[in-house]
């Protein structure tokens, strides 16, 4: 029995690190292009970069165009994620808790709003956006994100929420508590999971969406991702570059994973409720 | 546990900014694609109301079955290697300590990679001259070129979206996994419980709730799957790559025939609309059957 466990927890090991290296493989294949020349890259096949190149990143670092859109992308996707979970939270708690007239409607409607085929709906974002004045800010990409985000984020808390016992609920009430009193006090503190899963979707989504920050930005607000599709040069496509501004926009969402990786890790106290 | 949850009509107040949030950017747009699909746009000005012909032309276009197929066979390929894999690797991540933290952080970088982005690296990594998985391939002695042959750009297509999005089903069942309560281990333990007992009846049901998120996710993003196909592979070679959006994007964008498309648009919503609402009252119901077995598991 012993052995069998044994084998079994260094399979699952074996499984972990397999996978992992999968994952890594073509992240490191990206990190290994940034410190390539261009030549280097489309000539050779090179597992180390053989003339070692900081050219690449110090041209993101002194091009306004470029580094300019990171800060604008890290401005929306903020925006984004603060209204996405503020939002969220209460309308999630309302559908783990209570019924209502149209609940279960408005529930999957909030769903529906994820599955709209991007391509053809940009026309009419462009028109309304540009019509009520939003094209090119940041809060007018931070509004148009919500449409996927918060339907997601209300589907996480929600799931995150009904884990934990009604009873817990009415406990606070007849001692006395308020409703905002024990939300902040008490039940945020048990979903706090939920909550660090959620935004970090929320995040991503937002950090990676191309179709819709291209079409409603132009110049002010122009995110990282569009000056990305923009590295064709007269010499061909500057894979450099291209590999640098990659590697460059996986760093922001790792330090956003790195601080909601205990929410993930810990889950919420329930045994001990 | 079961009890039913009391009516209150005031809840509505917690869940208005939820509504105005998302109306805001989905009715308008909706309304007007609507517009769209019943008018023929001449131009700007001149605009024909057409009736349901856009509609009839879109089922009956032969193209558009294919390509319809095509994305069928490949969000089910998705679903089946994405969803076993990640609650695999949800299993198989540890549990707590600086591994914990350092894996869930390897995990989510793919997540994280714009969609344009994540193109571009297996385009690069894919080739047999410069790229690393393809000339290990090369190496191995296959015949690989995801350009040239039809099998091995749908195969790379697949394998890109695996890696790109396990993560998210990992994640999504690591959470959940962390949140059962030790006293459930432990009293599976004084029964005695096998793994797969364990599995099948403590974690596989408190699973159902994220794992719904997951195949709803999964399915309806890999049903609307864009960037990375018309980056990797353009679409190609001939149409083995082309999915709905693509085909889609081509009729909108490349001959502008706005009405066609936004009836194609509708059309297309109401497949998914449809395969969710199919999934989801498919899992609800595997699900009570599930805890409903969880019940019945002898408790000391």
């Amino acid at each position: 029995m012993r052995d069998a466990q044994r084998r079994a927890a260094y399979g699952r090991a074996i499984f972990l690190v397999a996978y992992l290296v999968f994952a890594v493989l073509p992240i490191y294949w990206m990190l290994n292009m940034s410190f390539k020349s261009n030549e280097e890259i489309v000539s050779t096949l090179s597992l180390w970069p053989n003339d070692f190149t900081l050219d690449h990143y110090k041209t993101i670092f002194t091009d306004a165009s470029w580094y300019s859109g990171y800060v604008n992308s890290m401005i929306y996707v903020a925006m984004n994620t603060v209204i996405s979970i503020t939002v969220a939270l209460p309308a999630a708690y309302a559908f783990s808790r209570y019924r209502f007239i149209g609940d279960k409607h408005v529930f999957f409607w909030l769903l529906t709003n994820r599955m709209t085929p991007p391509a053809v709906f940009l026309l009419p974002f462009f028109q309304l956006y540009t019509t009520i004045g939003l094209m090119d800010t940041h809060l007018g990409v931070a509004l148009a994100h919500l449409v996927f985000n918060v339907p997601l984020a209300v589907w996480i808390l929600e799931g995150f929420m009904s884990g934990v016992p009604r009873e817990i609920d009415e406990t606070a009430y007849v001692d006395g508590y308020s409703f905002p009193r024990f939300f902040l006090t008490i039940f945020l503190p048990l979903i706090k999971a939920g909550v660090g899963v959620a935004a970090f979707f929320c995040f991503m989504f937002s950090w990676v969406e191309l179709l819709l920050a291209r079409t409603l930005t132009s110049v002010n607000a122009k995110p990282i991702v569009a000056t990305m599709t923009r590295t064709v040069s007269a010499s061909g496509m500057d894979w450099g570059v291209l590999a640098a501004a990659g590697v460059l926009t996986i760093v922001p969402g790792g330090i956003v994973i790195w601080f909601v990786r205990h929410y993930i890790a810990k889950g919420f106290a329930m045994g001990r409720v | 546990m079961s009890t039913l949850k009391p009516v209150n009509q005031k809840a509505w107040l917690l869940v208005i900014p939820v509504v105005l949030c998302v109306a805001f950017s989905a009715i308008l747009p909706l309304m007007t694609i609507v517009n769209y699909s019943v008018q023929d746009i001449i131009s700007p000005e001149r605009r024909v109301f057409v009736g349901t012909e856009w509609f009839r032309t879109v089922l009956r276009d032969g193209e558009l079955h294919d390509a319809l197929l095509r994305q069928l066979g490949f969000s089910l390929a998705v679903l089946a290697v994405e969803i076993p894999l990640g609650i695999l690797l949800a299993l198989s991540m540890p549990a707590k300590g600086w591994k914990a933290s350092a894996v869930l952080v390897v995990i989510a970088l793919s997540l994280l990679i714009p969609w344009n982005v994540v193109g571009t690296i297996w385009q690069i990594f894919g080739r047999t001259d410069i790229g690393l998985l393809g000339a290990a391939l090369a190496g191995l002695g296959f015949d690989y070129n995801y350009t040239g042959s039809a099998v091995d750009a749908w195969v790379t297509v697949l394998v890109m979206d695996v890696w790109h999005w396990t993560p998210l089903v990992a994640l999504l069942c690591y959470a959940g996994l962390r949140a059962i309560p030790d006293a459930y281990y432990q009293a599976a333990q004084i029964d005695g419980a096998s793994r797969l007992a364990v599995f099948r009846y403590i974690q596989l049901p408190k699973l159902r709730g994220v794992l719904m998120i997951a195949v709803l996710l999964r399915f309806m993003d890999s049903f609307m799957i864009y960037t990375e196909p018309f980056v990797l592979t353009g679409g190609g070679p001939g149409n083995a790559t082309t999915f709905l959006s693509q085909y889609l994007t081509q009729k909108a964008v490349g001959q502008f025939d706005l009405g066609p498309a936004a009836a194609f648009s509708i059309v297309y919503f109401l497949i998914i609309l449809l395969m969710c609402f199919v999934l989801y009252n498919w899992m609800q119901r595997a699900g009570t059957a599930g805890s409903a077995g969880s019940e019945d598991m002898p408790h000391a």
